[in-house]
């Protein structure tokens, strides 16, 4: 299995998340999102989740004012990467505590930070949910940890 | 504070950008925080330098150009602190990608983290390796990583493994380094480190042919075992998703158990039970349930068979197939069209499930559909499943017309089994969709027609239905004109009525109607209303009463812009003029079209020159723009229209030589890329080869027409070509003889190759004398050219004069007649040519 790229887009056409695990050059890039777009924007709401785009397949997902769309190979299984959206939602879900577009917004980082822990590659990192949020966490506490150090007397005399 | 120095949070910079109400503001904003970014990059301000990053990456998002940015990344990737690694990383894979070379500049600092005590560190850089680099920088780091896979944290194992699934893709020939450590990964309990472990596995399988030996040998037990576990274990909420216990590693599995065991008898006989295990097992109400079933059927589909596990996967696919899930459908489709290659009959029990889902509301679904039904059509189905196509047609949307409409004509010239249900389909396709049918669906269907004769009726009759009805269908009007014209005495008189025709009435007038209409309406394009004109002309022969009517219209098109129409309209008016000796001779019933040859033409497997039973009708296009179509050319040749210009006596030849031929020749040339160098004039010169030319550019010059007493009849003043026979194939009925008219400099054969021969006095009489002139070509010794030289023995003017030849099959003997006008008195001359040379 190969992901190809991973994009978040509003009902807007208003890209929120973009993550590419093959080459594409930043022209590529525009014109895929473009394309794409017009495309699954452009779908019912009953139609199945899979089109035929250029050769390959993109699997995608609506949540509330969200499309989640990954590009795989023809030969892929496309009942799994709907899984594995599902899977990246909840994870993301649990994180922000009931996401919503704003926090994918204000907190892109975090977003990618979640999303590289579960795909590298274009590849399944981990089935564990309880797993990649205890990575998470650790990080964000190491984040944390430094950020307080900063701010300790201590610290502002040495520098 | 000002919103627009480095020291504004992100969350202010985005809510001032949200802010913005236009296009225009937004840019201005973005601007100015550029600018403060850019000014902190030069100053080297290193307090900032994580939140400016942040904020340069949210910019990059919105579309704008961050190439100032990218060295922070590397900056900040140097920097000490986890905080500031984890943000440069990040920015490194958002803002660059493997083909910019800043990226080799961050090799070194990777080569450090991979080597840091602390594993999120480590974790860091691996994943950035993992997305983005390039080969030098896979090629310098692989090492690194292969140590890595070993490392004590599981975390970083798995990320490992992933990373250098990219390395052996970027450099398949490190592949062999990391067949050992993954074998040992395949023994792991870790859920993410199998998961990784196997996707390395099977690329490492894909890559290496050794590999995939080594890991059938030593790891499909154990693999098969791992998937036993995964599937009994009992219920672990950490890897639960809809009741199944982590699909997402059985789904691995499968698939890698699928590669071990594809043309492996062992191998496959090992996971028989598993497999079987997961068919019959797994719950099939939930999404993930129906991902694992269908990995489980694409491995049956795909290691070697045993009877009882094909009929469980394609039992599964009949339910997937009836499920309400869109996807579940779509997928179904899609493993049918390969399990059609497994077990055809199987898959042709759900053909009326798969017929509902060529009607499906959803475009996806009622393409691939549409695929997997063309691919179960065969003898025993063909008729009802067309019948429900081309009802389906009728209601179809607009953008699914074209590819509906172009398999259903093909599944029915592939198998139909009558010609009449095939004539009866195609006219129900035709009215239907006719616009968007391609010119070689059409010209079949006049191929077939042609072959039908006992259907001549009929199909002129229906065609005559169907023009009134859909006349609004170009190829409909194309091909009902074409009939019209060749069989519009079968329509008029009603012969050769089926017993399950309605009665019809139709007089001369209503059928030149029809192509009144056609040739009028503003809607018809240039090659429907040249092919009317032909009609027209065959119908001013066949119906005599009509035609004063007919020369009338036809003599509406003498002014007309468009060359083609111009053309044949003043050549077939000056035929039904002052030709009507030759008039019925030139239109006379055509012979029947060689469907093999069609075929085979269409296959693009003949080669230009192509003789059937017709003629070798030369063409001399005249400049318009050629279609495509390889057969049309022969379509429009059906009136055999002569271009005899109405010149006169001996110098109408030059004229033809002289004038048009050669900036004509040049256009013929063009038109036949099969010939391979020849000389471009002599591609004329030889038989046949003129049938690869395309049809509405024809101002047709050759005439043949086909009579039962076996002779034929050559306008000389046609004939440039100069072949005895037509080709390497069997001659038709009659041989064709060309001659060549010497009067034209170079488009004479090359009388200097091949052996040489006397000439022949071929005829003499106190008028006229006709010298023929040997030679053949060295390359094929089976076609002799013949030049002509003809000689006016008189001192008077010789005008319309017309050379006729024939030859019989069984001798080597001509009969020729020569007719010519002389003080506008008719002379009439004929003889017999019987001593041709033996070793001709």
């Amino acid at each position: 299995m190969k992901i190809h790229f991973v994009v978040t887009i509003s009902r807007q056409g208003k890209v929120r998340l973009t993550k590419w695990y093959s080459p594409y050059s930043h022209k590529e890039r525009s014109k895929v999102i473009q394309e794409l777009s017009r495309v699954i924007l452009t779908r019912g709401p009953n139609l199945c989740n899979i089109v035929e785009w250029r050769g390959f397949k993109v699997v995608y997902r609506r949540y509330a004012g969200l499309y989640f769309c990954m590009c795989v190979n023809q030969e892929d299984n496309e009942l799994e990467i709907l899984e594995i959206i599902q899977y990246f939602v909840e994870t993301l879900n649990r994180y922000f505590g009931s996401v919503c577009e704003l926090d994918l917004i204000f907190h892109f980082h975090q977003t990618y930070y979640i999303l590289d822990e579960i795909l590298i590659a274009g590849e399944l990192q981990e089935s564990s949910k309880t797993t990649v949020h205890r990575l998470i966490d650790a990080q964000d506490s190491l984040v944390e940890a430094a950020k307080e150090k900063e701010n300790t007397v201590s610290y502002i005399i040495a520098q | 504070m000002n919103p627009f120095s480095s020291e504004t949070r992100l969350r202010d910079m985005i809510r001032a950008i949200r802010a913005c109400k236009t296009a225009a503001e937004e840019r201005a904003v973005v601007r100015k925080e550029c600018a403060s970014i850019r000014a902190a990059v030069s100053d080297n301000d290193n307090d900032y330098r994580h939140r400016n990053l942040a904020k340069l990456m949210f910019i990059h998002m919105l579309g704008y150009p961050t190439h100032f940015g990218q060295m922070e990344c590397l900056k900040l990737i140097a920097a000490p602190g986890f905080p500031e690694k984890r943000i440069g990383y990040l920015g490194l894979m958002l803002l660059l990608d493997e083909r910019q070379e800043v990226l080799m500049l961050v090799t070194n600092s990777l080569k450090q983290d991979l080597n840091h005590t602390n594993q999120y560190i480590v974790g860091l850089a691996l994943c950035a390796l993992g997305n983005i680099s390039s080969a030098e920088m896979a090629r310098d780091l692989a090492p690194e990583v292969e140590r890595l896979l070993q490392f004590r944290d599981p975390n970083v194992r798995k990320k490992a493994a992933l990373c250098s699934i990219r390395i052996i893709k970027k450099v398949p020939d490190l592949a062999e380094n990391f067949v050992n450590p993954v074998a040992s990964l395949l023994k792991e309990k870790h859920h993410g480190v199998l998961l990784t472990a196997i996707q390395l596995c099977a690329d490492l399988c894909t890559v290496s042919e050794e590999a995939l030996e080594y890991f059938r040998k030593k790891c499909t037990e154990g693999l098969v075992k791992v998937l036993k576990d995964a599937v009994n274990s009992p219920y672990a909420p950490e890897y639960d998703i809809s009741g199944i216990s982590d699909p997402f590693l059985q789904i691995r599995l499968l698939r890698i158990l699928r590669i071990l065991g594809h043309g492996d008898a062992d191998a496959s006989d090992l996971m028989n039970d598993i497999l079987a295990q997961v068919a019959t097992k797994t719950e099939s109400n939930k999404n993930a349930g129906n991902a694992i079933l269908y990995e489980c059927v694409e491995t049956i589909m795909s290691i070697e068979d045993s009877g009882g596990l094909r009929v469980l996967a394609i039992n599964i696919l009949g339910r997937f197939l009836s499920n309400r899930d869109n996807n579940i459908r779509y997928v179904a489709l899609n493993m049918l069209m390969k399990a059609i290659s497994v077990d055809g009959q199987a898959v042709q029990r759900h053909r009326a499930t798969i017929l509902e889902c060529v009607k499906d509301s959803d475009a996806s679904i009622r393409k691939r559909a549409l695929e997997l039904v063309y691919l179960l059509v065969n003898e025993t189905n063909v008729k009802p499943l067309t019948k429900e196509l081309i009802d389906y047609l009728e209601v179809s949307d607009q953008d699914f017309k074209g590819d509906l409409t172009a398999k259903i004509c093909s599944i029915v010239e592939k198998l139909s089994p009558e010609k009449i249900w095939y004539i009866d389909q195609m006219l129900k396709v035709l009215c239907e969709a006719g616009n968007y049918v391609k010119d070689e669906v059409w010209h079949g269907l006049i191929v077939v027609i042609t072959n039908a004769s006992n259907l001549h009726g009929y199909t002129v009759r229906s065609l005559y239905r169907a023009i009134q009805t859909s006349g609004d269908q170009e190829a409909v009007v194309r091909v009902a004109v074409w009939c019209i014209g060749e069989y519009g005495d079968l329509l008029v008189n009603n012969i050769g009525v089926l017993e399950l025709e309605e009665p019809i009435t139709v007089t001369e007038n209503d059928a030149v109607d029809v192509i009144e209409v056609a040739i009028k309406r503003h809607t018809s394009d240039l090659t429907t209303r040249a092919m009317c004109l032909t009609a027209l002309l065959k119908l001013s022969s066949r119906f005599p009463s009509c035609s004063q009517r007919i020369k009338d219209i036809v003599n509406q098109s003498k002014g007309s812009l468009l060359l083609e129409l111009q053309q044949r309209s003043i050549e077939f008016d000056s035929i039904i003029e002052k030709h009507q000796n030759l008039r019925s001779a030139l239109v006379e019933r055509m012979p029947v079209l060689d469907e093999a040859t069609y075929s085979g033409r269409r296959a693009g497997s003949l080669p230009a020159a192509v003789s059937t039973s017709q003629g070798n009708p030369l063409q001399i296009p005249n400049g318009v723009h050629k279609t495509a179509a390889p057969l049309l050319d022969l379509l429009d040749l059906s009136a055999d229209d002569p271009a005899p210009q109405s010149s006169s006596g001996p110098n109408f030849l030059q004229d033809l030589l002289g004038g048009d031929i050669l900036s004509s020749v040049s256009q013929s040339g063009t038109t036949q890329p099969q010939k391979s160098g020849a000389d471009v004039l002599l591609d004329l010169l030889s038989t046949g080869s003129s049938l690869a030319q395309n049809g509405s550019s024809t101002a047709d010059i050759l005439s043949i027409s086909q009579d039962n007493k076996n002779k034929t009849s050559v306008n000389a003043l046609d004939s440039l070509s100069s072949s005895m026979a037509n080709s390497a194939q069997s001659l038709p009925a009659s041989s064709i003889m060309d001659l060549l008219d010497g009067f034209g400099p170079s488009p004479t054969v090359p009388n200097d190759n091949g052996p040489a021969y006397p000439p022949l006095v071929a005829f003499e009489s106190s008028s006229l004398s006709l010298v023929f002139n040997f030679s053949k070509q060295p390359g094929s010794p089976h076609i002799t050219q013949i030049e002509a030289n003809f000689t006016n023995k008189s001192s008077d003017i010789y005008t319309d004069f017309i050379f006729q030849a024939a030859v019989p099959k069984k001798s080597l003997v001509m009969r020729i007649r020569i007719s010519y006008k002389l003080n506008n008195k008719d002379m009439l001359e004929e003889g017999q040519i019987s001593n041709f040379p033996r070793d001709l």
